[in-house]
């Protein structure tokens, strides 16, 4: 199968939605000539546009409010928004509006868009540049959220996202845009809700969600030489939640570490952590370990930064400690 | 009154005096379901502005997108919607616009343009500007008029999406109805230099009108309408106008901030539904009885909503998670 890079990945999605609906529209700043700072949507803008591919003002708050109205009265918009740390210039229109038009208006309106924005640190960028802060989104009724993990997601959870009828949030990883991975050729969705077991295990299970799921699989191959067998799963949406694969695999395993890169406290981590110890309690032999980025804002120097983020070492080493049964003693 | 248009519109003026008698009925029932502690939760009374919503509304049609703010009854009533629902609605019932999870502040009535009050102060300036965007770019005909009042123009969010509008000649207008009162603030305090010159800046052509003279405010929202359906929008409206009640109807005690005079003033001097029924008497257009006739079947509907709305039942409990997300259609 043919590899392309992530950015590609997400660039094809968009492109194949738009020419098959004229609804679907982009709009955000430096969509168009430009085609983003990481050069994600290069090329969308000769082939459908200005009408189609629109550059606006840096007015966050402005164009996602128009994406909502637009939404609103048949037109499909998609929206990015260059750093995810942005979100919360945008928050109104995107929690108070675009997420609860359809439950205020006793399912009357529909607000059919889709956010793409970013997350992850160890850019060097710095506290308002790297950021993930995609369980602040997932925390409102009414959004989606899906986090693709390489290329393949990308692709298959962009073109889900652009047919859906509900406000969708996508965060993808900035670091990975470069990043090669299979992709077919011919078309395909991956549906909402559907986590992927990447690879099987039997000792324990490491939930993954975007950035952290190559560092995961990483800490497994590690693990794989140190003769413990560890079961990496992708949730690829957190709302909607395949919880139902996660507690399949922790009732196989006994054994559970979460690990995503927002901050820990009041988390994804915290989260699903609480889905398993609550639903899968008594098959646990170890209280479910949380991995998430440190609860610190995100620092500028490599010395600094690179602590704040789980790692391979730390995932395989949370995964030896689990297994050997050194984490009972804290429960 | 100006831009008098005596010879055929006869019908366009009775029109306009029921559409404003609707109003002031309306919210004299809602205040008294109030009082009557019938009403769960508060509401904002339009009484005294309905001028505005009435003049506006009758220049659009079902096809155009309105959206609508807190103090929101009066453009629903003006932009075609049923007293029943509209009561069902303010009483969490079942047969609600919008099966009682909007309320007071969130009615939506799309089946006549109306995309819904909004309870964030400016927070629907982006929909509606979004409404318009989406109108030209699907190459529709409609026009959006986005309400909102003298305090929401404190909002950066206006100024964003104003910004965008004229870059783009979207066919949006934006009524301003300054009714001299930002919730419990003199708008003086509020607002620096000139609301008017703050459009201009963007380009946008500007007017201000007397928001309590019917004729006056639609004869230039018909003017301004047919240009902006041209693809010469935006336009910008100041409607000069007052507010009867306090910011909500349970602000009574209001001396702090307005003087009894001037209310008294406004309530007798400038009640725009006492002098356009004089001028229709003198006009010749409905004699006095006439007029007490429509008052007084417009009355007897409000109580049989009323009595309808309060009689009806409640949403079941099932329905507190329908409507979060809206169904996806096969693909």
């Amino acid at each position: 199968m043919r590899e392309i890079t992530l950015s590609k990945a997400v660039n094809e999605a968009i492109a194949e939605e738009m020419r098959r609906d004229p609804a679907i529209f982009l709009l955000g700043e430096d969509v168009a000539e430009a085609g983003t700072p990481f050069k994600v949507l290069s090329g969308l803008v000769e082939e459908f546009g200005p009408e189609r591919v629109i550059d606006t003002p840096i007015s966050e708050p402005g164009f996602m409010g128009m994406a909502v109205g637009a939404a609103m009265t048949g037109s499909r918009p998609i929206v990015d928004l260059m750093f995810g740390d942005f979100i919360f210039l945008i928050m109104d229109q995107l929690c108070n509006q675009a997420a609860k038009t359809h439950y205020m208006s006793g399912g009357k309106l529909k607000v059919p868009l889709v956010l793409r924005t970013n997350l992850g640190a160890t850019r060097r960028s710095a506290a308002q540049h790297s950021q993930s802060l995609h369980a602040l989104v997932a925390h409102i009724p009414g959004l989606k959220v899906a986090l693709p993990s390489s290329a393949y997601e990308a692709k298959g959870l962009m073109k889900t996202a652009i047919r859906d009828n509900n406000p969708v949030v996508i965060f993808e990883d900035k670091l990975m845009y470069n990043d090669k991975a299979p992709v077919p050729e011919e078309e395909y969705l991956i549906p909402f809700g559907e986590a992927a077991v990447l690879r099987e295990g039997r000792d324990v299970t490491i939930v993954a969600t975007s950035s952290m799921v190559q560092v995961s699989l990483k800490a497994a191959e590690m693990l794989a030489a140190d003769g413990i067998s560890a079961e990496v799963i992708d949730p690829r949406t957190i709302v909607p939640l395949d919880e139902e694969t996660i507690l399949e695999s922790v009732r196989k395993t006994s054994r559970a570490i979460v690990v995503d890169e927002g901050h820990q406290s009041f988390g994804v981590t915290a989260e699903i952590a609480s889905r398993i110890s609550e639903k899968a309690f008594y098959h646990l032999d170890a209280p479910v370990i949380r991995m998430g980025a440190m609860d610190v804002p995100v620092p500028f120097s490599p010395a600094l930064e690179d602590l704040t983020v789980p790692t391979p070492d730390g995932v395989a080493e949370a995964a030896r400690r689990i297994v050997r049964g050194e984490t009972r003693d804290a429960a | 009154m100006a831009a008098a248009r005596r010879k055929t519109n006869t019908e366009d003026y009775l029109r306009m005096y029921s559409q404003m008698v609707r109003i002031r009925t309306f919210e004299d029932n809602a205040n008294q379901l109030y009082l009557s502690a019938k009403m769960p939760g508060l509401t904002h009374m339009y009484s005294g502005e309905e001028a505005v919503a009435v003049g506006i509304c009758e220049a659009l049609t079902d096809d155009d997108k309105i959206t609508s703010t807190h103090r929101g009854h009066g453009h629903c009533v003006a932009k075609g919607a049923d007293f029943r629902q509209m009561f069902c609605e303010l009483l969490g019932k079942a047969e609600g616009y919008c099966r009682g999870k909007g309320g007071s502040m969130h009615i939506a009535d799309q089946s006549h343009g109306n995309l819904g009050a909004n309870a964030i102060v400016g927070g629907s300036m982006g929909i509606a500007t979004g409404a318009a965007l989406s109108a030209k770019r699907l190459g529709r005909n409609d026009v959006a008029v986005c309400f909102f009042g003298d305090g929401a123009t404190a909002q950066g969010l206006m100024y964003e999406v104003m910004n965008m509008a004229a870059l783009w000649k979207l066919p949006v207008i934006y009524a301003c109805e300054n009714n001299g009162y930002s919730e419990y603030t003199a708008t003086a305090e509020i607002a620096a230099g000139s609301i008017l010159k703050r459009a201009e800046a963007f380009g946008i052509e500007a007017h201000q009108v007397d928001g309590q003279d019917v004729l006056a405010v639609n004869d230039l929202a018909q003017k301004l309408v047919a240009r902006a359906r041209n693809g010469e929008g935006p336009f910008f409206i100041e409607l000069l106008t007052y507010r009867y009640h306090g910011h909500h109807v349970g602000d009574i005690n209001r001396d702090y901030y307005r003087t009894k005079e001037e209310e008294t003033i406004w309530k007798e001097k400038r009640d725009p539904i006492v002098n356009f029924g004089a001028w229709l008497a003198k006009e010749g257009i409905a004699s006095e009885e006439e007029l007490k006739t429509i008052r007084d079947d417009i009355r007897a509907d409000a109580e049989a909503a009323v009595a309808y709305a309060l009689d009806a039942p409640y949403p079941p409990g099932s329905e507190v998670t329908m409507h979060v997300f809206a169904d996806n259609d096969a693909a």
